[in-house]
């Protein structure tokens, strides 16, 4: 029993430090800030939730599973909000995104 | 449980290379957020590798103080102001 809450847990624990990477490549690499919040997303949700899993299945039922409830509850609360706010502010910051088609011919990818 | 922590070190040095190279303050922004998310993901593996979970309180508080301090960072980015200015800026409703 202990064993495959042990194996439960490295899986978890091994998936989201993928899915943290894959997002860490996402903002190194995308092109613009609104899609470089897609990698942000992927590290919040993904990378975050199947950690915090990972340390629920190897904490078993005791206190510290409740504090990292609150942590990942908090954490699906917050990060849409945060991500939104940033989205906003970056529109009204004269940040343009980018488009299929090129608008004006100008290729920067990001305009203070 | 060792690897998780190593693969969370490498995505915060990823997400450190973006926050200094960020064309615009809002690159730097959104790096600096994930940033905060990761130190409050390494400081609960790190309490749970070291063998003291009461290392998730900390994880907490950062959690809290890093939405706040974001939203903080990102309203006087965008009104230039802490406080509410409904005449100055914007797009309606804050």
């Amino acid at each position: 029993m202990a064993l495959i809450a042990d194996i439960v847990s490295w899986i978890c624990l091994i998936a989201g430090s993928l899915f943290a990477l894959i997002g860490a490549i996402g903002i190194i690499r995308l092109p613009d800030v609104f899609t470089r919040m897609h990698g942000a997303g992927i590290i919040d949700t993904m990378g975050a939730g199947l950690i915090l899993v990972g340390l629920m299945v190897q904490a078993g039922l005791t206190m510290v599973t409740v504090k990292l409830l609150l942590i990942l509850l908090f954490l699906m609360l917050t990060s849409p909000t945060t991500t939104h706010a940033l989205a906003r502010a970056a529109l009204n910051g004269g940040v343009k995104p980018l488009l299929d088609k090129k608008n004006d011919g100008e290729d920067e990818p990001s305009k203070t | 449980m060792f690897t998780a922590a190593a693969a969370i070190l490498v995505t915060m040095a990823i997400a450190l290379v973006r926050a200094l190279a960020g064309p615009t303050v809002f690159d730097r922004i959104l790096a600096v957020n994930s940033f905060g998310t990761l130190t409050m993901l390494f400081i609960a593996v790190y309490g749970f590798l070291s063998g003291r979970p009461e290392f998730l309180d900390i994880a907490l508080v950062y959690a809290l103080i890093n939405f706040i301090g974001t939203i903080a960072v990102t309203k006087y980015v965008t009104f230039s102001d802490l406080g509410y200015s409904a005449d100055k800026g914007g797009s309606g409703d804050p």
